[in-house]
């Protein structure tokens, strides 16, 4: 076995390696943390493990990119990560799909239900428990806040954030959201290209247009956040419409976050170190990949948060 | 870590100590990692079960108040599915694809060790909640809302989930790119091995469907810590709706227990019948049949809630086709034995008892779909039989069996033939004793997660409690028999079995630690 | 170790000969309904083992024929074509035939609509009991109601203190009364987590889903006195709530349902009496351990982590009016429940009465009684 000479025809498998291991203790960390912080345990292990999670995320991304500047990706390797981007974006597509299938369950089942409408059986919910409750969508107040008032403890949001007027368009805050990301979707493609002719300045240009897209958005949403809070009393609190609605831009959301950092990084390595050439820049297409992905999430998330 | 970059041109053997184990990239060893934590989840969620048993001897509360009771069989099945069937098809997936597709390891080694030490991650959460206030989950398997949105020490069951997920989907990831992209010259994807393609397809099942649990976990959460009404109609959601997420990620997850288990056993059965497989791509297409009904069918679990005709027709009908795929599944294995020449060493044995068995659980599963007949069937006894049929002597017997057949490749030993006969036929007297005699409690009307139950059940609960008692004691020689064949026994030849057919059975017993370093040429 | 185990199970068997333990298969039932859902269990029974036969006869028979050392060279053959066709159209066609028959009997079961002459009742679970509301039926203003907890003495199940007796687990303080041969419709809801109401002989198993109704309608044919369970986990007492349910005729339950009004009516008296602080704490101490000593344990002192200690609790010793608040109302989002329903104004007083007295409460915090009046006024400010 030993005269196999010609290394790089060979599959790249990386030498005995302690980062994995460091980062299930650090996920450990998080996971035990997280449970601690919400049952009123104490914060300290979820920051200790926060940090180590992300310390060894760029720690073992940092040698990955090593790796591959050291010319150890074969293409056959380059094929893994673009299958694993993929699947791995697959499988974010079917976490959404659980909360969509949640908004559409709740909207098209459970409140009609709730409010006395369907087959006999499940109409007399309405009329023997919920005598008072309308379904509509979005509901302006809980099946609880119909029967007790205000003694209700989940009590619906006194506006929506639904477009009341043509006139309040212009100051629609999901609205710019979506040209927002939109626009980002495509400049992130514009640098794509750029790259592909090896015009790096451009490159550069268009991506960091693109990463601060990323970062409006996120802005954007926290004052829209602020708005529902602080002046419309729409909360997690106030029944599902509440609920579906901060879980899913929520962790959209976050999703923005991360890919914004995901982008963000793309443009340094490029910007800093001049990583990447016109064929071989998969850590960039992953991150485009990744856009792209929240990108379609939030045109759904549009449509069905917020329109109809 | 700039060593990976220089002395990465010569590959030698394992590096000694347990830092071979903690560190390891390679896929002999993480598979080994995998088999055997997930035996010990096997001991600790067998242990629960002998508690539920003993429990369960007579009525009354004998040893626990119900609160442990529900704990137990709550940890047992969550145990037994996380912790021992998932990760011993994983260990199994690692030791094998790569082998049987001439690769030189999985595709992302490292990514494929921190899936596995996610999983003592994951499981320390969920045990660690044993010695809190509150306790260890008690809500069922199954978590149904609001029972366990109302539970104490929930926040860390929520967290360990997401970790096992996190788990499962990275393993699947890797198991897919590898058989995609790492397949030697030659290996197209007909001519997969059938373990191969069986775990192309759970692979696909786990990506799409653990991140549906992660969602439905975190719904949880939200109602439980945030006030959000996900599954309170106080606030406009539903109970129901919880069920249906559940369900939707958990009929495809017990297809994700049962696939790699049809690998397997159309190997076995091939093997020891010196006999090609009677029809290797009508298994493929069954398999894929299998599991894209399995997306349509999850609310048979659900017959009673109280959905309306039309649904309730539609997942009737749906979950009885999956009869026919997995008819032509048994059907071909039969053939496949016919006007064979075969002999019954301990794996052949445990493969046709898993043709048998699983059919019999098939069987009632079936009469679990029919949905007016399931009224009477559901949350019953008639259920635990039905689901340990095909996942004790399905699952963990096929689980065996692959063991045994494939330990003298892994370890270059024979194991004590037999020891490996005698554990056969008290596991096979065990598993019968125990479960049969649930479906006749289970049609007279017991109902399952009761730690007490009426006068007239008491019969068939002692004989159950006694085969569970006579299957548990006769794991403790599946130990022993494959730890002495770690450490001693005849010496394999590299084709071990004569009948068998395919790459791994190519290269030495045990099989050299890099396999295929350069791949090797697969003809027609 | 074999032999022994022989002789234990032959032991289980001579013992308990005269037991039920043939008792392997699903009851024929009562209803229409659970005759027919005997008759496809039956079905489906058969046509299993007809396939199982077929199945593990050529299997087994392969195997004994087709074994080494009477067949040393195997056949090399694969794929036959007609043998797979066949092998997918004919388990189809047993499948049509079992779907068949099973939709149209489910579509017989799904019919929900009330019917002249039946009766509606509401069924609804609560952690650990079912309560039963008759909606035609009332007592004053509202719908005749009551609830249906386990007699089962605990001596009788933990640690087996006492011999347990026929009914054990399967025995309530007030059943369910029915007429048998009136359509009578059950509407099932749960007033906290999700149970589900089990009667083998009627073939009704329906969750009862909070904040939501399920229907389920059966017809009796027989009197008789017939038992069920919960079937869903619904906690720590899953399996000590049962139903039982009386089906008589339409006289005995006119007659019935005449007695219950005059106890309803009796009721209203003994509040108005002068109850002593003696009498108060001894029936107190019934309820409590009837109705809270599942949670709150009969020592008061609670199981750490989900119910808490009444022993030493401020409110308990401190704060009459919060604990009758509690008792009425319940604790939103926990396991404790509203016991406005569930006890009458002299049972609520009493029971707190009990709890204030006892486990040293009264030597810790102030011994002021409650007595039913103040039960009263309370719901008389409330409405
Ligand atoms: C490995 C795991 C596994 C497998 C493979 C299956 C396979 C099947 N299961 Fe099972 N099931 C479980 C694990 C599994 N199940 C578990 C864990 C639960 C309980 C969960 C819980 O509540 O905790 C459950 C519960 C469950 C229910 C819900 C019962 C209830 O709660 O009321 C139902 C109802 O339809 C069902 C049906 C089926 C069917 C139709 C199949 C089919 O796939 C079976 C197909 C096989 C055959 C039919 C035999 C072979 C075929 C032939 C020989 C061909 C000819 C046959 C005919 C034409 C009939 N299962
Ligand atoms: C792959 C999954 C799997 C496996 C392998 C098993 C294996 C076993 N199961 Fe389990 N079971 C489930 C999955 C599984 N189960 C699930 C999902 C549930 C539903 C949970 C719920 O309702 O939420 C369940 C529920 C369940 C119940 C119903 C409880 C109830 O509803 O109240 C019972 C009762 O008999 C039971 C028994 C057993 C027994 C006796 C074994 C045996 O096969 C186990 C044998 C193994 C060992 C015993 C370990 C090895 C030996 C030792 C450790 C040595 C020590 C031995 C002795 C002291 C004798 N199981
Ligand atoms: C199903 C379980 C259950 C039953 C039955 C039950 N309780 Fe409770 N009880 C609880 C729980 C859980 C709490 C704590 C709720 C919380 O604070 O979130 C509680 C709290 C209380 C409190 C407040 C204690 C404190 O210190 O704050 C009182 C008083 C009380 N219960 C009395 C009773 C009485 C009297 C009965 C019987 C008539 C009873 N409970 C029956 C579960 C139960
Ligand atoms: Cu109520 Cu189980
Ligand atoms: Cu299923």
């Amino acid at each position: 076995m030993e005269s196999k000479s010609n290394i790089h025809q060979k599959y790249y498998v990386p030498e005995q390696s302690s980062i994995p291991i460091i980062f299930a203790f650090a996920a450990l960390l998080v996971g035990f943390g997280a449970a601690n912080a919400i049952t009123g345990n104490g914060t300290i292990m979820l920051w200790v493990g926060m940090i180590a999670v992300v310390g060894t995320l760029a720690f073992w991304w940092s040698i990955i990119t090593k790796e591959s500047q050291a010319g150890l990706d074969t293409p056959q390797l380059n094929n893994s990560y673009v299958y694993g981007m993929a699947w791995f974006i697959f499988s974010e597509v079917m976490f959404f799909f659980a909360f969509f299938g949640a908004l559409f369950y709740i909207r098209n089942i459970a409140i009609p239900w709730l409010g006395g409408e369907g087959p006999t059986a499940k109409g007399l919910a309405g009329e023997l428990l919920w005598p008072d409750f309308e379904p509509t969508w979005p509901p302006m107040i809980t099946p609880e806040q119909s029967l007790l008032g205000e003694n209700a403890v989940t009590k619906g949001p006194a506006e929506n954030m639904y477009l009341h007027s043509i006139r309040d368009l212009g100051t629609w805050l999901p609205l710019w959201n979506t040209i927002v990301l939109l626009s980002s979707s495509a400049t992130v493609h514009v640098a794509h290209l750029a790259l592909k002719e090896n015009n790096r300045k451009r490159f550069n240009f268009w991506l960091g247009i693109t990463v601060a897209l990323a970062f409006i958005f996120v802005i954007l949403q926290a004052v829209e956040y602020y708005e529902a809070y602080a002046h419309l009393g729409l909360t997690l609190n106030s029944g599902v419409y509440g609920t579906t609605f901060f879980m899913l831009t929520g962790f959209h959301g976050m999703h923005v976050l991360i890919g914004g950092i995901f982008l963000l990084t793309q443009l340094m390595r490029s910007a800093n170190y001049n990583h990447f050439t016109d064929k071989e820049h998969f850590g960039f297409e992953a991150a485009s990949w990744y856009w792209h992905f929240v990108d379609v999430v939030w045109v759904c998330l549009f449509f069905f948060v917020y329109i109809l | 870590m700039s060593a990976v970059i220089e002395k990465h041109d010569h590959h030698h053997g394992p590096q000694k100590g347990v830092l071979r184990w903690l560190f390891t990239t390679n896929h002999k060893d993480i598979g080994t990692l995998y088999l055997w934590f997930s035996f010990l989840m096997f001991l600790t969620g067998g242990a629960m079960a002998m508690g539920i048993r003993a429990e369960l001897f007579e009525p009354g509360l004998q040893l626990m108040d119900p609160i442990r009771y529900n704990q137990l069989v709550t940890m047992h099945g969550l145990i037994m599915i996380f912790g021992g069937v998932m990760p011993a098809f994983v260990g199994l997936a690692n030791w094998l694809i790569p082998m049987q597709v001439g690769a030189p390891d999985m595709a992302l080694p490292r990514m494929n060790n921190l899936s596995f030490w996610l999983l003592p991650a994951a499981f320390t959460i969920l045990l660690s909640t044993a010695f809190m206030e509150g306790g260890m989950p008690g809500f069922g398997w199954t978590f149904y809302a609001p029972l366990s949105t109302n539970y104490p020490n929930i926040a860390y069951f929520v967290f360990a989930i997401h970790i096992m997920g996190i788990s499962s989907i990275m393993g699947s990831i890797n198991v897919i790119v590898t058989i995609m992209n790492m397949r030697a010259p030659g290996m197209t994807l007909m001519k997969m091995p059938l373990f191969v393609w069986s775990w192309l397809i759970t692979a696909y099942l786990l990506i799409a469907v653990m991140p549906v649990l992660a969602g439905a976990v975190t719904m949880l959460l939200m109602d439980a810590y945030f006030g959000t009404s996900f599954f309170d109609a106080a606030g406009g959601g539903d109970p129901v709706l919880f069920q249906h997420i559940f369900w939707f990620f958990g009929h495809p997850e017990v297809y994700i227990m049962i696939l790699p288990a049809f690998g397997i056993t159309s190997h076995i059965i091939s093997t020891f019948s010196r006999k090609p497989l009677f029809g290797h791509s009508s298994m493929v297409y069954a398999m894929v049949s299998i599991a894209v009904l399995s997306f349509v069918v999850w609310a048979h679990h659900m017959f009673t809630v109280g959905m309306p005709l039309a649904a309730e027709l539609f997942f009737m009908w749906a979950t009885m086709v999956i009869a026919i795929p997995t008819g032509v599944k048994v059907f071909n294995w039969v053939a496949t034995i016919f006007k064979g020449s075969i002999t019954y060493e301990t794996p052949m044995l445990f493969a046709i008892a898993f043709v048998v068995l699983f059919t019999i659980g098939g069987f009632s599963g079936l009469m679990l779909a029919i949905t007016p007949a399931d009224f009477q069937y559901h949350d019953t006894y008639f259920v635990v039989a039905h689901f340990h049929y095909v996942l004790v002597p399905g699952a963990v017997f096929s689980i065996m069996a692959a063991v045994y057949y494939w330990l003298p490749k892994w370890t270059g030993n024979m194991y004590d033939e037999k020891m490996g006969k005698l554990h056969f036929w008290l596991s096979f007297i065990g598993v019968n004793v125990t479960f049969f005699p649930q479906h006749f409690v289970g049609l007279a009307g017991m109902p399952r997660r009761y730690a007490d139950y009426a006068l007239q059940f008491a019969e068939w609960n002692a004989v159950s409690s006694v085969g569970a008692f006579l299957f548990g004691l006769s794991q403790l020689l599946f130990l022993y028999i494959v730890v002495k064949a770690v450490f001693a026994g005849k010496k394999a030849t590299a084709q071990v079995w004569d009948g068998a057919r395919g790459l791994e059975w190519t290269v030495d017993s045990p099989a050299p630690y890099h396999t295929f370093e350069i791949p090797p040429k697969v003809k027609g | 170790m074999k032999k022994e185990i022989g002789l234990f199970l032959v032991f289980l068997f001579s013992v308990n000969l005269n037991a039920d333990w043939l008792d392997v298969n699903m009851p024929l039932g009562v209803t229409d309904i659970s005759v027919k859902v005997f008759g496809i269990h039956m079905l489906m029974f058969w046509i299993m083992v007809a396939i199982g036969a077929v199945v593990f006869g050529v299997l087994f028979y392969a195997m004994w024929r087709y074994r080494r050392s009477n067949h040393k060279n195997a056949a090399q053959f694969e794929e036959n074509h007609k043998l797979e066709i066949a092998w997918t159209i004919v388990p189809t066609i047993l499948l049509v035939l079992m779907a068949l028959p099973a939709s149209s009997l489910l579509k017989e079961m799904y019919d929900h609509e009330a019917e002249e002459g039946g009766i509606d009742i509401q069924v609804i679970g609560w952690q650990w009991k079912w309560q039963y509301k008759y909606l035609d039926e009332r007592v004053g203003s509202k719908p005749l109601s009551f609830f249906s907890n386990l007699t089962t003495p605990q001596e009788q199940y933990e640690f087996n203190q006492a011999t347990k007796t026929e009914n054990y687990l399967l025995e309530v303080d007030e059943e369910l009364v029915v007429p048998i041969n009136t359509p009578i419709r059950f509407l099932i809801t749960s007033n906290d987590v999700i149970h589900s109401w089990y009667m083998s002989d009627f073939a009704v198993k329906q969750d009862a889903i909070p904040g939501f109704i399920n229907v389920a309608k059966t017809t009796i044919n027989k009197p008789g006195i017939y038992r069920g369970n919960c079937t869903e986990l619904c906690g720590e007492r899953h399996a000590y709530m049962p139903i039982v349910v009386r089906a008589v005729t339409e006289e005995e339950y006119q007659n019935w349902l005449q007695d219950h009004r005059e106890t309803a009516a009796q009721l209203a008296f003994l509040t108005e009496r002068e109850w002593s602080q003696d009498e108060l704490f001894a029936q107190g101490k019934e309820v409590y351990q009837t109705r809270c000593a599942a949670c709150h344990q009969v020592n008061g002192q609670g199981i750490p982590g989900f119910y808490p200690a009444l022993a030493g609790s401020d409110v308990v010793m401190n704060d009459k009016f919060k604990q009758i608040e509690i008792l009425m109302e319940g604790i939103r989002g926990s396991q404790m429940q509203s016991f406005a329903e569930q006890l009458n104004e002299v049972e609520m007083a009493a029971v707190i009465t009990f709890t204030k007295l006892s486990w040293d409460n009264n030597k810790m915090g102030s011994s002021e009684i409650v007595i039913p009046k103040d039960i009263v006024d309370y719901k008389n400010v409330d409405t």
